[in-house]
């Protein structure tokens, strides 16, 4: 195999596959390198078509399937085999954290939740301006057109709002709200002025255009059974989407079971050259070389790469000089949830399997602080018919189950996104003494909620419990599910992004302070969370990073 | 995040989360077909096939529990997913609901006819709610309820369950938010969405 490219892209999911379509498609060789095994749009997708009754277990976890991931968190008996297990891919909990991964191609992209908000510009600005981190280097002007280009080319669905909070963008028609959804929704603008409950912006092609088209990508059917890889494409993913992109322009390669021990680092020209990997089949050590690289590994896996790439230049790791690479480790909080009852509205039903759901855009510490805390929460909420619920006294025998095969009443429920707040001493560092199969030092997680993050849970659940009394719900269930950090899968931050390089990894264009054509676009870039899910802005960062990269190259600059 | 992690608590049986709870903490095997057989004997098999018929008999409107076999999925669900002590606990309870059937009747449950093992049912179902209802969260679960959710489980998501008493359609083919409902229509089968 060649081992001289334009570009090499370290991880093939949601951010590497951007990179890659983006690098292939202004004309340069890139190598994409995938840790885990090939996964092909539709062929590897076992359990896409498969009717309820076709699971041993109904989709239920066994016991095994939860032993084998009890620090890092399964899948379902649907989707397992996307997501890996504990022996396989150990690392040191310093404090509870569930580190879920997918390792293959596509990554998580074939998992995810498909939520697809834009940043606002209060986000960009909140901790500078609040004073609970530093500034970003980039605003929302900056990026608007790269959620544009990233919005016309993915497929996004969703209502133009007209919300400051949650601005709109280019969007393909939106899934509907029930009868029930569009009831809470009324009731919540008749009665709040700061609070708005709009549909949710998600990737699913309800109206495929031409651009989706040429994708191969087709029309959502309402299955509800994103999780499991799409037949008919409809949701995005690195796998349906942006890699057969790239591959079809025949400037990308890409290289499954390689895991990245390092970036290489030359003293002389003062430049990454290249990248240290280990195939998995073979346990051989390959280099391979190029013009520029871009990690995009997933954040915390970016981050143990840079700091596993040590060099006479940068004995701490790639970059490093300012020591805070592996440090202001955030996620999302979602540890609010309510559930509730609302009676009536039993003429009313829904046809198919919404994948969608409604959002009520951040109202919290928006253009001026007005709680205890910082920081803001998006609320995710739907409504929905409940199953099995008997309306017989006798609970058994036949009228009894005749009873169970109706729809039951209407539940609305809520959860949180909230921010939360970049420390230093939420860190990943190299553990000293482990290492995993391939010579790589493990990864140490030191992550943890703080008294912030305590005070945005009762706000919301207070907050919830309140819209939800307005709207005529009743036998409200609010509650704190203490879950640990890590299973919300929105890992970020360890090669932040910033402005001054004393306290910052990255610059506004994802490149290295210190090693200018290394670009980290995945979510270790964060500077901070936001509230809004996280992977379609990394998305757009590294559509415009790629563009940067590339116009740089043809000055001469990289 | 995958919203059916989100939302992971919304549970499959009315009136409890049991199934997603704690019977599944403790060690287990996942098995074939015959390992199950060491645990359950065809006797017992064919014996909760009539438990679950009972709870969820044939109707006009569509089959019952044993048509679609749900004794064996429960057998399969006992053996895969409970630990020791609650397999220990169902087996246990498979007996008591015999000795009941035999204090009650003077014969075994397989011996009754509909009505008698239906009266039995009533009986320890009105036992295992008062006794879920007053339990602590530590206490032991009622062994008529894991049965009775178990039963619910395989009969709704079993392709005579889904299609025939429920309404399931493999492919939509788009989402409709707002369809009018006349009592009486059956319920769209979406655990999937749930579990």
């Amino acid at each position: 195999m060649e081992n001289r490219f334009d570009a090499i892209v370290i991880g093939s999911g949601i951010s590497g596959g951007w990179a890659a379509k983006e690098l292939c498609d202004k004309g340069l060789k890139t190598l994409v390198l995938e840790r885990g095994r090939n996964i092909e749009h539709i062929k590897d997708y076992p359990t896409a078509n498969l009717d309820p009754w076709k699971f041993r277990h109904r989709g239920m976890k066994t016991w095994a399937l939860r032993e084998e991931s009890k620090y890092s968190g399964s899948g379902h008996e649907d989707n397992h085999f996307f997501y890996i297990t504990d022996d396989d891919h150990p690392y040191v909990q310093e404090k509870p954290f569930k580190w879920k991964r997918g390792y293959q191609v596509g990554g998580r992209s074939l998992t995810w939740g498909n939520a697809c908000q834009r940043w606002s510009e209060y986000e960009f600005t909140a901790p500078a301006r609040y004073n609970y981190g530093i500034e970003w280097p980039l605003g929302y002007r900056d990026i608007d057109p790269w959620y544009t280009h990233v919005e016309r080319f993915a497929g996004i669905c969703g209502n133009l709002d007209g919300l400051d909070a949650m601005p709109d963008g280019e969007f393909l028609p939106p899934f509907d709200l029930n009868i029930v959804e569009l009831e809470v929704q009324k009731k919540i603008h008749a009665h709040y002025r700061d609070r708005h409950m709009v549909q949710g912006r998600f990737s699913f092609l309800t109206e495929p255009e031409e651009i989706h088209r040429q994708q191969g990508r087709g029309k959502c059917m309402a299955r509800n059974l994103c999780g499991r890889g799409c037949f008919f494409g409809a949701y995005f993913s690195s796998v349906s989407s942006t890699l057969p992109w790239a591959h079809k322009t025949g400037n990308m390669t890409l290289r499954p079971f390689s895991v990245v021990h390092s970036i290489i680092y030359d003293e002389k020209s003062g430049k990454a050259v290249g990248v240290r990997v280990v195939d998995t089949n073979t346990n051989e050590i390959l280099d391979y070389f190029s013009r520029i690289i871009f990690v995009n590994a997933s954040a915390l896996n970016s981050t143990l790469i840079l700091l596993n790439s040590v060099s006479n230049r940068f004995p701490n790791g790639l970059g490093n000089d300012s020591g805070v690479l592996g440090k202001y480790i955030c996620f999302h909080n979602y540890r609010g949830q309510i559930y509730a009852k609302m009676d009536g509205f039993r003429d009313s039903y829904y046809y198919g399997r919404n994948p969608s759901e409604a959002i009520i855009a951040n109202y919290r510490n928006l253009s001026r602080q007005d709680t205890d805390y910082v920081g803001g929460f998006t609320t995710f909420t739907g409504a929905y018919r409940t199953l099995l619920e008997p309306s017989t006294l006798q609970e058994i025998g036949g009228a009894y189950k005749d009873s169970l095969t109706e729809p039951g009443g209407w539940e609305v429920y809520m959860y949180m996104q909230g921010e939360t707040i970049p420390k230093e001493t939420n860190h990943v560092r190299l553990s000293t003494d482990k290492m995993d199969k391939w010579g790589v030092p493990l990864l140490v997680i030191s992550v943890e909620y703080d008294e912030n993050d305590e005070k945005m849970v009762r706000d919301f659940l207070k907050q919830g419990t309140e819209m939800l009394k307005v709207a005529g719900c009743h036998s409200i269930d609010a509650y704190d599910s203490h879950g640990a950090p890590g299973s919300e899968i929105h890992e970020m931050g360890g090669v932040r992004m910033g402005k001054d390089p004393k306290n910052s990894m990255l610059n506004e264009w994802n490149q290295l302070h210190h090693c200018k054509n290394v670009f980290v676009t995945d979510g270790a870039c964060m500077t901070s969370t936001g509230n809004q899910s996280p992977s379609f802005l990394y998305m757009a960062l590294t559509a415009r990073a790629v563009d940067h990269a590339v116009r740089e190259m043809k000055k001469g600059n990289l | 995040m995958e919203r059916r992690e989100a939302i992971a608590r919304v549970s499959i049986l009315a009136g409890g989360t049991i199934l997603g709870a704690g019977i599944f903490l403790e060690k287990g095997c996942t098995s074939g077909p015959e390992e199950v057989l060491s645990l359950f004997d065809p006797q017992q098999i064919d014996l909760l096939n009539e438990i679950s018929e009972t709870i969820l008999p044939e109707t006009k409107a569509s089959p019952g529990a044993k048509a679609a076999n749900v004794g064996e999925f429960i057998a399969i669900m006992v053996y895969d997913c409970y630990g020791p002590s609650d397999q220990a606990l169902f087996m246990e309870g498979m007996a008591l609901l015999e000795k009941a059937c035999k204090i009650k009747y003077r014969k075994g449950f397989m011996r009754c006819d509909p009505v008698k093992r239906e009266a039995l049912l009533v009986q320890i179902d009105t036992e295992q709610k008062a006794y879920m209802d007053e339990k602590g969260d530590e206490a032991p679960l009622h062994y008529f309820r894991m049965i009775k959710e178990l039963t619910l489980l395989g009969y709704f998501t079993s392709e005579i369950g889904a299609t025939q008493a429920m309404r399931y359609v493999a492919i939509p083919g788009e989402y409709i938010g707002v369809v009018p409902y006349r009592e009486g229509e059956r319920a769209w089968c979406t655990f999937d969405y749930f579990n």
